[in-house]
């Protein structure tokens, strides 16, 4: 397959997941947002969600303050803003457009109708039709990407380059995800009741809260938060899951160069494996998490390497 | 002036071969083909059948409007287009080998010299190259129109790079797909084996010595006007669909990178003008050709289709002296007509054309897709002395041709049916001996009331086209 067609492909596929997740991640602050809390604890989670996309400057340079409707105006609908929701839909179009003829045609016109949808949506009428609904729609619009995608694509090197883009994306994510709540949670741990909501409604943006209830049985502790979103094997949007499909993919396609990269996804994966939440809580969460961001995106750089821009054409 | 209806005779009957489609049209009710010609519409948006329009907001996609009357060609009538785009795309290949060959042509006087080797798009480096089966234009697209007495012309050959036969493919798909019944009622000859067709011609034109040719469409990139088509065919004969940034040459070999490293690549399909090809020989600026591959081109270890150089052969400026050509190589008549053309360099033909500017059309020799010409009887004063002042400037640059009263067919407008203009494009596909084309072709209507351009740029639709089996 084309270097080229694989680094589309693979592209098509993060920004899809990523246009769901930061859908999932903007819906869980919303939610928690809704549960009484101070103003200063509210503008500390939209101000968490502008600094996990280092998007500061980007910001500040067209809003005057942040809060919610800012905030969810500049993610859902800007579309200067390259992170937000709509260029994530049109950069998955646009990757999907380059390969049209690669992927079937179910899938391009997946998503392409999905992109001339959110074209004609302005911030107004999400807003104002609920913009729960929306963030419903955007996961709907991935999930469906992703079923045709299943239901149609022939399971070849495309389909290997397009699974490798979801999870890594959607581990990166998750990492993110967990990474920016749990702190925000843990420091007014002491407030009681409303922590049962916004644990729960964590859960809820990652779909795990009915999974977490089938595998613990209990109450909702922070630590086993942690514990299913990154170690948990089976469930499909916890780390450990992601590099368990990252790594059988990569062995996949491996090619005459891809040897180291293919032993750093199977490091990370082992560790995951092989790992006790107690040990990656005293080592400090945090920590634990920045570490595991930047090894998944050097994962990213060395595919990108080894098969997608190969700089050597000797080789 | 007169105008040819393709649908009915000069006593406002229906001509034989629409009868079936008119009973149907009678037949149908009209809620049904409204609510059938939208859903055309956004089948066609849905799958992304679009095309970008130069000059407007950058990205930006058009559709092309479909129209659901067909244009119908009766077994006959085709056979004898089939004929005379036979001998003529045979004449034309062999004065593309001539002409980069020994010449013989312009020995012989046929055609000045200095026409066919000073013309911009003779390319000096195709001399001796010997391109496989002695093809240059595997791939031509022939404009026909029909005038007043119902007489076919040729109006011009396309040898680089013509387009449009994707939506001849998907006009059928279309159709067949609203209207099967129709289908049922008429015997049209089939299109839908021409990807087929293309990868068999390409195949056999692969560089000597290879048995199992690894073949690729290469394509300007997506934010070219056909890149629909490009994928399109890329997709149809299950071959890759390339950028220049693909592909890179090494030791006069092309290679595609791939994921799995370097591949071999024999034959390209080249959506890309000559200029663009190849940096280092041509325009340097150019990011989307590949450095090197002219002289594996030269060294014959790749194959591009259309060859090198195949626009001296379209060129305006030698379009007159294509009935020569057939005469000269094949020592036939020629079987089509070709459209009365005056040469502005020459000063009778000049004199002539500028007493007569608002009856003519005037074209620039190397201008194409319905940019920068004249249609004298539409024009404004204005637009006439502005022309008179280019061709004084430059008669060289410019053609005319009486303006041909363009045969209509009856199209869905704003205000129901009515006659609009159109042309055809059969795409004629080449190798060796061999000629062929799918019956039909792509057929283009003008939407705009009297409008004489069909080209979709100038908002130009489409029509499916059918050849009908005795």
């Amino acid at each position: 397959m084309l270097s080229r067609t694989a680094d589309h492909l693979f592209w098509m596929s993060r920004y899809m997941e990523r246009a769901e997740n930061l859908a999932r991640l903007l819906d869980v602050t919303w939610q928690m947002s809704l549960v009484p809390q101070s103003l200063d604890v509210a503008n500390q989670s939209w101000n968490a969600i502008i600094a996990l996309n280092s998007l500061e400057e980007a910001f500040e340079a067209k809003y005057s303050s942040v809060n919610a409707e800012n905030v969810l105006r500049f993610m859902v609908s800007d579309a200067d803003n390259y992170a937000s929701i709509h260029s994530c839909l049109r950069l998955a179009r646009e990757n999907a457009h380059a390969v049209r003829g690669t992927i079937t045609t179910e899938m391009w016109e997946t998503l392409n109708s999905t992109w001339l949808e959110a074209r004609e949506k302005s911030f107004e009428q999400i807003w104002g039709a609920g913009i729960g609904d929306f963030f419903e729609w955007v996961k709907m619009r991935s999930s469906l990407t992703r079923g045709t995608t299943l239901g149609t694509l022939l399971q070849d090197e495309s389909y290997n380059f397009i699974r490798i883009g979801t999870l890594l994306e959607r581990a990166d994510n998750t990492a993110r995800i967990l990474d920016v709540k749990y702190h925000v949670l843990r420091t007014h741990e002491d407030e009681g009741a409303t922590d049962f909501y916004e644990w729960g409604a964590l859960l809820r943006s990652v779909s795990a809260f009915e999974v977490y209830r089938k595998v613990y049985r209990d109450v909702i502790t922070p630590d086993r938060v942690a514990e299913l979103l990154i170690l948990n094997k089976d469930m499909p949007r916890s780390l450990h899951f992601c590099m368990n499909s990252v790594i059988k993919n990569l062995e996949l396609i491996a090619n005459r160069q891809s040897g180291e990269t293919t032993r750093q996804a199977g490091l990370l994966h082992a560790q995951l494996h092989y790992a006790r939440i107690e040990d990656i809580l005293e080592q400090g969460l945090h920590e634990w998490l920045t570490d595991f961001m930047d090894r998944i995106y050097m994962l990213g750089d060395g595919i990108s390497k080894d098969f997608l821009v190969p700089m050597s054409e000797a080789a | 002036m007169n105008f040819y209806n393709e649908m009915m005779d000069a006593n406002d009957g229906v001509r034989a071969h629409y009868k079936a489609y008119d009973e149907w049209l009678k037949a149908t009710p009209p809620e049904r083909i409204a609510r059938k010609r939208a859903e055309a519409d956004l089948a066609f948006h849905r799958v992304g059948i679009t095309f970008a329009v130069y000059g407007e907001e950058a990205g930006k996609e058009r559709l092309i409007p479909f129209d659901i009357i067909p244009r119908i060609i009766p077994a006959n009538e085709w056979k004898s287009l089939q004929s005379g785009l036979r001998q003529r795309v045979k004449a034309l290949n062999m004065f593309l080998w001539d002409v980069y060959h020994d010449q013989e042509i312009l020995k012989a006087g046929i055609i000045p010299a200095e026409q066919v080797l000073n013309n911009a798009q003779y390319r000096p480096v195709m001399k001796g190259v010997d391109v496989p089966g002695r093809i240059y234009a595997h791939i031509t697209g022939v404009d026909i129109v029909r005038a007043g007495a119902g007489e076919f012309y040729v109006l011009e050959d396309n040898l680089r790079v013509p387009s449009g036969v994707s939506y001849m493919l998907e006009d059928r798909k279309m159709m067949m797909r609203l209207f099967p019944e129709l289908f049922a009622k008429h015997k049209v000859a089939p299109v839908q084996h021409y990807p087929d067709m293309l990868l068999e011609k390409l195949r056999a034109v692969s560089p000597k010595g290879v048995s199992n040719p690894t073949v690729v469409v290469l394509t300007p990139g997506a934010y070219n006007s056909a890149y629909f088509e490009h994928t399109f065919l890329a997709q149809q004969m299950g071959v890759e669909l390339v950028e220049g940034r693909d592909l890179f040459v090494k030791d006069e070999v092309v290679y595609m990178r791939t994921t799995q490293g370097p591949q071999r690549v024999d034959v390209i399909y080249r959506r890309i003008d000559d200029d663009f090809l190849d940096p280092t020989v041509f325009r340097a600026d150019s990011a989307l050709g590949v450095p090197g591959i002219l002289k594996a081109y030269q060294a014959g270890n790749v194959t591009l289709a259309n060859a090198i150089g195949t626009g001296v052969a379209d060129d305006k400026s030698i379009y007159p002296y294509v009935p020569d050509m057939i005469k000269f190589y094949l020592g036939e008549e020629p079987k089509l007509n070709n459209v009365p053309t005056y040469m502005c360099r020459k000063p009778e033909d000049l004199k002539y054309v500028l007493d007569h500017l608002p009856e003519l059309v005037v074209k620039e020799v190397h201008g194409a897709g319905g940019y920068g010409m004249l249609v004298g009887p539409a024009s404004t004063k204005d637009q006439i002395e502005h022309f008179r002042k280019l061709l004084i400037e430059k008669p060289d640059g410019y053609i005319a041709q009486p303006t041909l009263a363009l045969s209509n067919c009856p199209t869905f407008v704003e205000e129901g049916i009515a006659p609009r203009h159109l042309d055809l494009r059969p795409f004629v596909l080449s190798s060796g001996e061999c000629v062929n084309m799918v019956p039909g072709g792509l057929t283009r209507v003008a939407l705009t009331k009297g409008s004489l351009v069909v080209n979709s740029s100038q908002g130009g639709g489409t029509k499916d086209t059918w050849v009908l089996e005795d």
